[in-house]
């Protein structure tokens, strides 16, 4: 049996330490029913522009992304419901494949449809965000309380995004502020500060899940020619923002924040966390305004998501290096309906580890944080 | 443990290049049919578990350096419908590391059902008609 794959015996141990376990699921998407189905949450302007105009992304591309994915709809192919709506886009069959199947007591909804933050027609933006908000509660949390909803907001423009998450921030069926990490200036930058401002007031998370439109390239150099590099260009993102969000100040400016980072992996941070402690210990004089080494903003103020869960050979790896990032800092998630969905067994059966770290990173970490029952 | 045999289709269920999902002996199993031939895999991708069934039936690229690529053996192999790993439909060894990792395979045959009327099968599933043929996995 080779290392990367599970040992049928590792997998049933690890369903039976997940039997009556609930998780929470961190990385949820849910799809509009049908393309128009959000048009009945914006008012009559905007329902009429977008027939007229439709929607201008930072991109040549309306509505979609600049590189193709691995899969239709980056779906499972299991995840297309029969019912004829696209992948994540029925929550009947999201309840019997996923939710129930699965013993998912929480999900949190991670919505990237039409990315309002991307839009260039800010007021056009600006609808779109309160139209998704609160289509969540209306066709998602409403009809399944095991659902959380995550406020989507014009990012580019701190008054329009004050304005929504000061709208949703009261009502706890919200339990983040939901911001793309390709944004158009690096994620510290004083511009996105009021959104932090607003963010530790109410004591909502930040959640940056992998993703968002701003019209440059993945990397410093130009434009991937496979997927799979693309696809890696998530790392890169994340760790470019949190180095750009400890090293601009924001964690002195709001030592309460707290920041998710979905979707782009764990296990490269503890060499984030070195190499940036090394260069602070000589360039410190640049940014005078850090009192602590940087690893100690990332250990107190950013939580990480399992999947897609990295993989070594030997899974006595994978713990090791989860250690390294802090297990109380390391929640589960899946990314139904995607086709790099993770499954909870799986997960389980990597770790390795005594029951109660597992409890924690399967559920009790997420519960913490967000405030879960 | 000997083996059983079990009758668990119909070849008429399993059409050129498509799969089929049947239980037998407790276990789902996959059936696909090449060209005429049925081969049964375990309905369990090793990794994560993902149905079998539900994935494409594909060729495979190949390319003995950059920029030289070509398709073969096209409808042989079976990709999984969540992370894409690939299996060989005949043998069940996955594409990349067909030492190591791979997906259970069965023996099939096929036996008509004035065979099976006599013969030592079990079929779990339907009754047997003497004027089909049908598909037998070794269990």
């Amino acid at each position: 049996m080779s290392m990367d794959l599970l040992d049928p015996r590792e997998r049933r141990k690890a369903g039976g330490a997940l039997q009556g376990l609930g998780v929470v699921d961190c990385d949820i998407h849910p799809q509009f029913a049908t393309p128009g189905e959000i048009h009945d949450f914006l008012p009559e302007r905007w329902r009429d522009y977008v027939r007229a105009y439709g929607g201008f992304y930072r991109q040549p591309l309306a509505d979609t992304l600049a590189h193709p994915r691995m899969a239709p709809d980056v779906a499972r192919g299991d995840a297309w419901p029969p019912n004829g709506a696209p992948p994540g886009g029925d929550l009947a069959f999201m309840q019997a494949q996923h939710l129930d199947a699965n013993n998912v007591d929480h999900g949190m909804l991670m919505p990237l449809n039409r990315g309002p933050g991307n839009q260039r027609n800010l007021e056009y933006g600006a609808a779109l965000a309160t139209a998704v908000n609160d289509w969540q509660i209306a066709c998602w949390v409403e009809r399944d309380p095991r659902l959380h909803a995550s406020i989507v907001c014009t990012q580019e423009h701190a008054p329009f995004a004050i304005a929504e998450i000061e709208r949703c921030a009261n009502d706890p069926r919200f339990s983040q502020i939901m911001l793309p990490p390709k944004s158009l200036e690096p994620l510290g930058r004083r511009k996105y500060w009021p959104i932090y401002e607003a963010a530790q007031a109410h004591d909502l998370p930040i959640a940056l899940h992998v993703g968002g439109v701003n019209g440059y390239s993945p990397t410093g150099s130009g434009w991937p020619s496979y997927y799979i590099e693309e696809q890696h260009t998530n790392v890169q993102g994340m760790q470019g923002l949190i180095t750009s969000m400890v090293i601009e100040g924001v964690f002195e400016q709001f030592p309460k924040l707290k920041v998710v980072l979905v979707e782009g992996g764990v296990a490269w941070a503890p060499a984030l966390k070195w190499r940036l402690d090394k260069h602070w210990k000589r360039l410190k004089s640049e940014a005078p305004h850090l009192k602590r080494l940087p690893s100690e903003y990332i250990r107190d103020h950013f939580w990480f998501t399992t999947q897609p869960l990295d993989e070594p050979p030997d899974d006595a790896d994978l713990l090791e290096t989860f250690e390294l990032v802090g297990l109380d800092r390391i929640m589960f998630s899946t990314d139904y309906p995607h086709w790099d969905f993770d499954e909870p067994s799986f997960v389980a059966a990597k770790l390795r580890i005594g029951p109660e770290k597992l409890r924690a990173i399967m559920s009790g970490n997420a519960r913490e944080l967000y405030g879960l029952s | 443990m000997s083996k059983s045999r079990f009758v668990v289709a119909r070849t008429s269920d399993v059409a050129p290049g498509t799969s089929h999902r049947v239980s037998a002996g407790g276990r789902d199993i996959a059936l696909f049919n090449l060209s005429g031939d049925y081969f049964a895999l375990g309905d369990r991708c090793p990794h994560e578990s993902g149905s079998l069934c539900a994935g494409k039936i594909v060729g495979f690229a190949e390319a003995d350096e950059p920029g030289h690529y070509r398709i073969v053996r096209d409808g042989e192999f079976v990709r999984c419908p969540w992370h894409g790993w690939e299996f060989d439909i005949r043998t069940g060894k996955s594409w990349c590391d067909p030492e190591k990792s791979r997906v259970r395979a069965y023996q099939t045959g096929i036996a008509s059902g004035s065979d099976l009327a006599e013969g030592p099968y079990v079929a779990e599933t339907f009754k047997v008609s003497v004027e089909e043929n049908y598909i037998v996995v070794e269990i």
